[in-house]
């Protein structure tokens, strides 16, 4: 601790901003955490709390003003690798920075190695953690098939693992069911009065949540409104709620036109069923999404489904909209079966689906018309409802904006209108105001309200919002694919004898059979002080084996239960092999030619006779006339066209010099440099018969005899030479694109945070995924040699230790390739095809495959040097056809050991630390 | 009808209009017709270049070295010196590709008409220009001979001559060749690209969701993403032609490029519904991009742009008479470098347009089949 004035905080913030692009996320926050503290972020979507968090943890890299945590400056390197091990950290989303292919177990156990664990400690350790949560009677269920409420507990027994001083949870419930929730709660509550030392900073969106922490930021538009006690906040707000308190905490300006919503009453005529389902039933595989779901909506009323992330909401809405066709059970809309295939059926419905349904490239006009003409509303009726969409959804501000630049809750509405835009009976919305702050969430409503009341369209909503599962007129609880119970919100409240809906909630969770409350704590007086002992155990600074090995085993496991991508790597990668060192093939024979004897002598006979007997050409059907020559010739059918002159026999007899032409197509002049080869050498065999056939004059006497020599091929068969260069080609290009893909996928995924946040440092990162990757392509190159020499027939003369050596080099340098093209690239598709144009030019035309590097100038000269396969084909084809060992490919190993750190250090210096 | 036209052409609009938003496949589409059919071009793979040849000169008379002063460039390299025990090394290493030996008392031995014997070692893994270069050196060497028997007045003319037009490409500059194969190579690639990753695109974004719930036909969604990046690929290509290849490459291009535009967009209906029929196969992109390339390396290696068809095992050269890919390259040689016209290629094209057509009706069974189940 640097001065008295942190001996109390564990974090203080001064001046700080933060902005991406031009979007400001944080402006100007100066703030102090105290130490043993429990704080909670509170604020809508998007106003800066996870930027605050992030720079808390380390996560994201300090842009201006000064951030202290932990009596250290976190823009210091060295002081963020000192202290990371004392914080833990939960990225939003559920199990963003798990591995969904792991077990629980082996979750825990990555997490434990990062932090330098021994086995026993980690056996400890995740016995006593898996207890504390409940998670205990599944430890090897792999992290994707738990439900939300589990994937957190098991995300809080993985940041725990290590005994932090400080916890950061990023919205750590959002999208969890209220029983689950109130766990997690729970168990939070008992970890803290076990360890009192931690400091605890958790981002929330439920208001209703931050209630039991002991200190509030209220943040709004990247500031902080307001820094205090639950109690204070409202005091100061006379607000009886926190969340009317935080309305009333924002400026005057933002609350404008902002009014307590009201709903009216439903007509108490209208009764007439809109959507009927009937013992509805969804299957997956063996996964049940939807098990006998029943319900009535009525025309014009706004009904709810309530249920947690997973509970079958969207499954159940899919069926209903015809894209997903039900596995037993009926739907009804307006009476009629929904059937996927009936175009006017769609023309009245509109649904909105949790992903945006809106196209983020095009612009909020753009988006409007391309749905009216999708509609097929005609231009005059189509121009006056888009200015009355406009109008009525406040949308005309942003009229020239592209969709993807839009506030999160100005889209939302934007969809919405899309999704009306041909006035639609019945509209479905898919978790419509999920991330949407409370003014635009009500603002929202406002639209839907009048939609319903005013027009009467029926409406079919779900969300996992308690406070707007109150404004429908009915709504349904959904559990585990199940609908619990359906009526009117304040029925069911009262039906359980419950003060507030979330309370009958958890009700009828518990008596659906759903765990009431977890096992009790029975470790933690005795797991702190095993804390506090092991903490002298702390985790290597530098290079640690360990840590790298932590990510080689993880990468493997994933590896392994990632069937597609394991067996595209060796089953594709021979598939290609087969195919190409069958279908690569540059000996030239059977040139198609014909002949247009226009002689007709023995003597012409005689000449042709030399074509006709060689393998290297295949006679077509004689030509008949230079238009016929020139015809075939175009249409690709004949290679070579032989014209014989009238008079040839005459000449050759009266030993007049004689002349024949020869017609070659030049369209592929690889072919026509060879063919012009064998025309020669057949023509000059023509000339030694006709000598030794002798009464002629000789031609050229014999000299000097020309001996060719093919070496290492005497038959000259392409196969020897390209099928090498097959095997280079496919180490060149599989594994560098795997490579790729790995790094940028934890990108995609969220997992990189692990990186940015562990004491993990970006070689034992980078070099633990490598090395799964390298053994995998180590066992393609042992596939790929069997094949090369049983099934091509091509044997290997020389060193085979010194062809593995090099490929074991090779792919290191190959696999490193990938991870520099992924180092830069963002998403896994530019990865994938920058990877794939960037392999497949260079290594088969620039790498010697096909002509010999050395004879290549200019820009593919320059590629050609650059790229690890030029010094792997020597080796490759140096082994295989010209009996060569180490002593003789030491060179081309050295260079191409060059590439390997080459690589790596780029990709070092290209992958950040932290985010920015 | 005309609902459907006005559908595609409103959905084709939004395709273009996203397509150009996307500045990383756009730097790619401008990479591969551009500065990669430029560095293809200029690698001159495929013909006799700077090809390195060693002399072991055991003669040293005025022969053997006239000889050693015959490998002129563009095809060779001046001939280094080298020892006789080096032979083996230096092709073992490749740094030569030829050493011819002329061993001792060659040219005394040759006046006395001894038929002294000269050898050629060629290393023969140097696929494409082992063979060729053979040949010019064997020619080479014939007329050095030939010129030294004719000062020495041992010669008499040939009885018959044989008088080679190599048509189409006189010269035959690779450069004419690969430029374009290179297009045809990038046509293929993009259009199952682009394709599937509209498609996989979609899936992933939640909005094809979107567009199964309004009054659309999978024809019509499917036929507009066709339209769209066949636009794209269409225009990309006859831009390599005529600005990269025509005035970059200074390739003179002797046939009619509307009629080899013709013969791309049909192509492009196989390509792009190959790459449709991936994108309804992958579940994620890494997927569609491990897909992709077991589909279009193959179909590009084996085309016979790269190497000649005629080589291939004759059950491959079959299998490859049902790939589009074949069809095209041969349309394109002879529509581009032989002058051909829509009577010659008619065949090509009826083939291109045929399995092409039977790949759009395949790929949109799957493509409806899997919009009607939707994405999970």
């Amino acid at each position: 601790m640097s001065g008295a004035a942190e001996a109390g905080t564990v974090a203080r913030f001064a001046g700080v901003s933060h902005r991406y692009g031009a979007r400001v996320a944080l402006d100007g926050v100066d703030l102090a955490l105290p130490a043993g503290s429990s704080t909670a972020a509170i604020g809508p979507d998007g106003v800066g709390k996870s930027t605050l968090l992030g720079l808390l943890a380390g996560a994201k890299r300090v842009q201006s003003g000064k951030v202290r945590v932990l009596g250290g400056d976190m823009a210091n390197a060295g002081h963020r690798a000192a202290i990371c091990p004392r914080i833990a950290y939960m990225p939003q989303g559920l199990g963003r920075n798990l591995y969904p292919d792991l077990s629980v177990r082996e979750n825990m156990e990555f997490f434990a190695r990062l932090f330098g664990q021994g086995s026993a400690e980690r056996l400890r350790r995740i016995g006593a953690l898996l207890e504390a949560t409940g998670l205990a009677p599944f430890p090897d269920r792999p992290a994707r098939n738990l439900s939300g409420g589990m994937r957190q507990k098991l995300g809080l027994c993985c940041a725990l693992i290590h005994d932090p001083d400080l916890l950061i949870l990023d919205e750590p419930t959002t999208g969890v069911d209220p029983l689950s929730r109130r766990q997690f709660w729970e168990l939070i509550e008992r970890m803290r009065e076990s360890r009192p030392g931690m400091s605890l900073v958790v981002a929330t969106a439920y208001m209703e949540e931050a209630e039991r922490f002991t200190h509030l930021l209220a943040i709004n538009d990247g500031r902080i409104l307001f820094t205090g006690t639950p109690a204070e906040i409202k005091a100061r707000t006379g607000a009886a709620t926190l969340e009317e308190s935080f309305l009333a905490l924002l400026p005057e300006a933002v609350r404008a036109g902002h009014r307590a919503l009201s709903i009216p009453p439903r007509a108490a005529d209208e009764h007439e069923p809109a959507i009927v389902a009937e013992h509805l039933t969804r299957r997956f595989g063996r996964f049940l999404a939807v098990d006998d779901a029943s319900f009535v909506i009525e025309r014009g009323e706004i009904f709810g489904f309530l249920g947690s992330n997973g509970c079958g909401k969207t499954t159940t809405m899919k069926m209903l909209t015809g894209l997903l066709p039900p596995t037993s059970g009926s739907a009804l809309l307006f009476g009629r079966g929904i059937d996927a295939a009936d175009i006017s059926q769609r023309e009245r419905v509109g649904y909105m689906s949790q992903s945006f349904s809106l196209y983020t490239e095009l612009t909020v006009l753009q988006n409007l018309e391309l749905h009216a003409r999708l509609y097929h509303l005609p231009p005059a009726r189509a121009r006056v409802r888009i200015a009355r969409l406009i109008e009525e959804f406040g949308l005309a501000f942003y009229i020239g904006q592209r969709a993807a630049s839009l506030p999160l809750g100005i889209r939302q509405r934007l969809s919405l209108a899309v999704a009306v835009v041909h006035e639609p009976e019945v509209l479905i919305l898919d978790e419509p105001t999920s991330g949407v702050d409370p003014l635009a969430r009500d603002r929202f409503w406002e639209l839907l309200v009048d939609l319903s009341r005013n027009r009467g369209v029926t409406i079919f909503v779900s969300t996992h919002f308690m406070n707007e599962a109150e404004r429908c007129d009915r709504i349904s609880l959904m559990h585990a694919g199940r609908v619990l119970a359906t009526g009117a919100p304040a029925a069911l409240t009262a039906a359980k004898g419950a003060k507030r809906l979330e309370d009958a909630f958890i009700a009828y969770l518990v008596e659906a059979g759903e765990e009431a409350a977890p096992r009790s704590v029975s470790t933690p007086g005795e797991r702190s002080s095993a804390a506090r002992a092991g903490a002298s155990t702390a985790p290597v600074r530098g290079f640690s084996l360990r840590r790298l090995f932590a990510y080689a085993l993880r990468e493997t496991l994933e590896l392994r239960r990632d069937p597609v991508r394991l067996g595209f790597s060796l089953f594709g990668t021979a598939f290609l092999m087969l195919v190409l060192g069958f279908g690569i093939n540059t000996d030239v024979n059977h040139l198609s030619f014909a002949a247009f004897d226009r002689d007709r002598t023995p003597e012409s006979v005689d000449y042709l006779k030399e074509f006709r007997g060689s393998i290297y050409f295949t006679e077509q059907r004689p030509i008949t006339s230079y238009q016929d020559l020139e015809h075939r010739l175009a249409s690709g059918s004949l290679k070579v066209a032989i014209e014989i002159p009238p008079g040839f026999g005459r000449d050759v007899r009266r030993g007049r010099p004689a002349e024949v032409g020869a017609w070659i197509d030049g369209a592929m002049p690889f072919w026509a440099e060879t063919a012009e080869g064998y025309l020669e050498a057949a023509h000059q065999l023509y000339l030694s018969d006709l000598a030794v056939a002798g009464g002629i004059a000789a031609g050229t006497p014999d000299l000097a005899s020309i001996e060719s020599r093919f070496r290492y091929n005497q038959d000259f068969e392409s196969v020897k030479a390209l099928v090498p260069g097959t095997l280079a080609f496919m180490l060149a290009l599989i594994p560098s694109i795997m490579m790729a893909v790995a790094v940028v996928r934890e990108k995609e995924l969220g997992s990189i945070t692990n990186l940015y946040v562990t004491p993990v440092t970006r070689l034992e990162f980078v070099l633990g995924k490598q090395l799964p990757y390298v053994a995998l392509a180590m066992v393609s190159f042992l596939s790929l040699c069997l094949m090369a020499i049983l099934v091509f027939a091509v044997p290997l003369r020389g060193s085979f230790a010194a062809l593995a050596v090099g490929a074991l080099i090779y792919v290191t340098a190959t696999t490193g390739y990938g991870l520099l093209i992924s180092s830069f690239a963002s998403t896994q598709i530019a990865a994938l095809f920058g990877t794939a144009i960037l392999t497949v030019l260079p290594a088969t035309t620039f790498s010697g495959m096909m002509t010999p590097v050395s004879t290549l100038t200019g820009l593919p000269a320059l590629m050609g040097r650059a790229f690890p396969m030029t010094y792997f084909l020597p080796i490759s084809v140096g082994t295989f056809t010209k009996a060569l060992g180490f002593s003789e490919l030491a060179g081309p190993m050295l260079a191409l050991l060059l590439f390997v750190p080459v690589f790596t250090l780029a990709s070092l210096m290209l992958l950040p630390k932290q985010e920015r | 009808m005309r609902r459907s036209t006005a559908n595609i052409f409103w959905l084709g609009t939004k395709e273009l209009r996203s397509f150009f938003r996307d500045y990383v496949l756009l730097g790619l589409v401008v990479y591969a017709f551009t500065i990669a059919v430029y560095a293809q071009a200029s690698s001159t793979a495929q013909e006799l270049h700077n090809a390195a040849v060693a002399i072991v000169d055991e003669d040293h008379s005025p022969l053997s070295r006239a000889i050693a002063a015959d490998f002129l460039p563009p095809f060779f390299k001046p001939a280094q010196e080298i020892e006789a025990g080096e032979t083996d090394r230096a092709l073992d290493l490749a740094r030569y590709g030829f050493v011819i030996d002329v061993p001792p008392h060659f040219e005394r031995d040759m006046r006395a008409g001894r038929d002294p014997g000269l050898q050629v070692n060629i290393d023969a893994t140097a696929a494409m220009q082992a063979g060729i270069g053979a040949d010019y050196i064997q020619q080479i060497l014939d007329a050095e001979i030939a010129r030294f028997a004719a000062r020495a007045d041992q010669t008499v003319r040939d009885p018959v001559n044989l008088v080679m037009h190599v048509e189409y490409n006189p010269n035959t500059t690779t450069s004419w060749f690969t430029s374009v194969m290179a297009i045809i190579g990038n046509i293929t690639m993009l259009a199952i690209v682009l394709a599937g990753a509209a498609i996989v695109r979609e899936r992933e974004h939640g909005t094809m969701d979107h567009l199964m719930v309004m009054p659309l036909r999978p024809f019509e969604i499917a036929t507009a993403k066709i339209a769209a990046n066949g636009l794209v690929i269409t225009a990309a290509s006859w831009f390599a032609l005529s600005v990269v290849v025509r005035v970059f490459l200074g390739v003179p291009i002797v046939g009619s490029v509307p009629l080899f535009i013709v013969g791309v967009m049909l192509y492009l209906f196989f390509a792009t519904a190959v790459g449709l029929f991936l994108g309804t196969i992958a579940r994620s992109m890494p997927q569609l991009g491990l897909l992709f390339i077991l589909v279009s390396v193959p179909l590009n290696m084996l085309s016979g742009s790269n190497t000649p068809l005629e080589s291939m095992p004759p059950v491959l050269q079959v299998l490859m008479e049902f790939s589009p890919t074949t069809h095209f390259v041969s349309l394109a040689q002879a529509v581009l470098f032989r002058g051909a016209g829509i009577d010659v290629v008619w065949p090509d094209f009826l083939a291109v347009a045929g399995i092409g057509a039977v790949f759009f009706v395949a790929a949109l069974a799957r493509f409806r089949r899997v919009t009607a189940m939707a994405v999970t």
